[in-house]
């Protein structure tokens, strides 16, 4: 009786183990799913002249469909697109996060700086499509048309709490003695953030930053209200633009343009994984 | 730089924290304010009629709220039986491993893909399987879209209890071990009820994610705006009629449309403002 309980209670361990391994491992299956998909379905669109040509009409690739050949153009417009609205959004967001961030760390009991702790959280909590929704409100509206400068604003403010956590929580975890002994050197506050603190920081941050670009870098809802979207290669900041997941959206409902969807995705994802891994990786290797 | 320019210089740069918080609710509110005085704040709430005949405009949120309520639900159902399992693997099982580190890659990369192609992969792959099951006829609906919802939270949920099983301190669990458990009793009798609400609070922040959810959502929901009878029927959540719609409408729509993201964005910030409380409970504990 006493041992058929306890091999009753072991084959229970075993089952547990087994079906946990089992279980853990289904969930790489959809991130190969997806990869593979992706991969197998877009990787012969990739040339040359994807990168550096525009969309094509619906016109001309219906054209080009009816001829029997692959549809012309490319994603340029949008990848310029994106470009310039993520570098907008980047040399506002880095600063201002990094001095919020340094706000944080330097005050943490101070009762603002909780609010502000707080409402950061909540930013970063709030859904994409109504970070859309106010930079709609906030820019489209009052310049009268959708831009380059809305999308900006858009990622911008998706951007900022990401960049204020890893900012923060770096400089928290850097030994009190680094900036005592700065201090103690005569250096003011200032000083010490700015030559001792912010450097040594400077993995955190930087991985920080990687991370939340790759975050907002796939973003299309925002960007549906603001940028808008265009079927050429545009450098001006006041007028409607592009972006890669813009152009993915529009493939997908254009039956004429279906076939440049995989493309696309494919460019956007090996993007996106890669500055992800790389992120990663650094983060590991400053760590130590 | 002397020391109070520099404290002032900070104090701006975390002041716009606020004010772009202050600016989301006000704007929001301000121009929400259309819809709820036309119909009345809990007449759109409780109104499921969206229609926009000319003269006859009618406007309620309800479909939405039941679409997003279904499929944030059944996505966390879904959700549950994979992340857990990835948490106590990364967490117990396999703690400091290297194939426990490939498994949290693994996971952090399935966080990364953009919602965009969670759609796409959606449409193009699982629709058609789900067609083929005859589970439903035209393979789009509240299912579909929970389903891959489902993957895009896992690995939300499993990181962060993940965290929370990795910290159940090692004594307890020794203590059982030498009481004669097993593995699977200790992660039941231990690791379970101390890392419970560590755990829990986990799940709480995954719905938080899941409830703003919009490409994805839009992609697979099968877009008809009545409130869904089943889970293989079709609907609309509320970030994804604010998607489809928002850039066709105007006057009285849009408004409502705002109205519509002013709830998402309240029930959202009630959401991870309870997961946020608990998850320092639980840390402190």
């Amino acid at each position: 009786m006493t041992t058929f309980k306890i091999k009753n209670r072991l084959a229970k361990d075993k089952l547990m183990l087994w079906s946990v391994c089992v279980l853990a491992a289904f969930t790489a299956v959809p991130l190969l799913a997806i990869l593979g998909e992706v991969l197998l379905r877009g990787y012969d669109q990739l040339s040359w002249s994807f990168f550096t040509e525009p969309t094509p009409t619906a016109y001309k690739a219906m054209k080009a469909i009816e001829a029997g050949e692959p549809i012309p153009g490319g994603i340029a417009n949008g990848i310029i697109g994106t470009m310039i609205m993520l570098g907008m959004a980047v040399i506002v967001a880095v600063p201002v996060g990094i001095l919020c961030g340094a706000f944080l760390a330097e005050n943490s009991k101070n009762r603002f700086a909780q609010v502000v702790s707080y409402l950061t959280d909540l930013l970063q909590g709030t859904p994409s499509v109504i970070i859309g929704i106010i930079t709609y409100i906030w820019i489209v509206v009052p310049m009268k048309g959708y831009s380059a400068i809305a999308g900006s604003v858009a990622l911008c403010i998706m951007m900022l709490p990401l960049i204020i956590r890893s900012t923060e929580e770096t400089l928290k975890i850097l030994p009190a003695s680094l900036k005592e002994a700065g201090l103690a050197l005569g250096g003011n506050k200032a000083r010490v953030m700015l030559k001792v603190q912010l450097p040594a920081a400077f993995g955190g941050i930087f991985t920080g930053v990687l991370l939340a670009i790759s975050r907002v870098i796939g973003e299309t809802a925002p960007l549906m209200f603001t940028a808008l979207g265009c079927s050429l290669i545009r450098f001006s900041i006041d007028k409607p633009i592009s972006a890669v997941p813009l152009l993915i959206w529009e493939f997908f409902n254009d039956p004429n343009l279906q076939e440049l969807i995989w493309g696309a995705s494919l460019f956007l994802l090996l993007f996106v994984l890669t500055l992800n891994l790389l992120s990663k990786y650094l983060a590991k290797k400053w760590n130590q | 730089m002397n020391d109070k320019i520099y404290r002032v210089i900070l104090f701006i740069a975390a002041l716009i924290v606020p004010t772009v918080c202050g600016g989301v609710i006000y704007a929001l509110v301000t121009d929400a304010y259309d819809a709820f005085e036309y119909f009345g704040f809990f007449k759109f709430l409780t109104s499921s009629e969206w229609s926009y005949t000319e003269g006859a405009e009618q406007y309620g949120a309800l479909p939405f709220i039941t679409g997003t309520l279904m499929t944030t639900l059944l996505a966390l159902v879904f959700c549950i039986p994979f992340s857990l399992p990835v948490a106590l693997f990364v967490g117990e099982y396999f703690k400091g491993t290297k194939i426990a580190a490939v498994l949290s890659t693994v996971t952090d990369l399935l966080a990364g893909i953009p919602s965009i192609i969670y759609g796409l992969w959606g449409f193009y792959t699982l629709r058609p399987i789900i067609m083929a099951l005859d589970i439903s006829e035209q393979g789009s609906g509240i299912l579909t879209a929970s389903l891959v919802l489902a993957i895009m939270i896992i690995p939300y949920a499993a990181s962060l209890s993940a965290e929370f099983i990795k910290m159940v301190p090692n004594d307890l669990k020794e203590g059982a071990y030498s009481l004669g458990a097993t593995r699977a009793e200790v992660i039941r009798k231990v690791v379970f009820p101390v890392a419970g609400s560590g755990i829990f609070s986990s799940y709480v922040l995954a719905i938080g994610r899941a409830l703003g959810e919009t490409m994805t959502v839009t992609m697979l929901i099968g877009n008809t705006n009545n409130i869904p009878d089943s889970i293989t029927s079709t609907g609309n959540s509320m970030a994804s009629i604010i998607a489809n719609q928002f850039g066709e409408a105007d006057g009285l729509r849009l408004s409502s449309l705002i109205a519509i993201g002013l709830i998402l964005f309240l029930i959202t910030a009630a959401i991870n403002m309870v997961g946020k409380i608990m998850i320092k409970r639980a840390r402190i504990s």
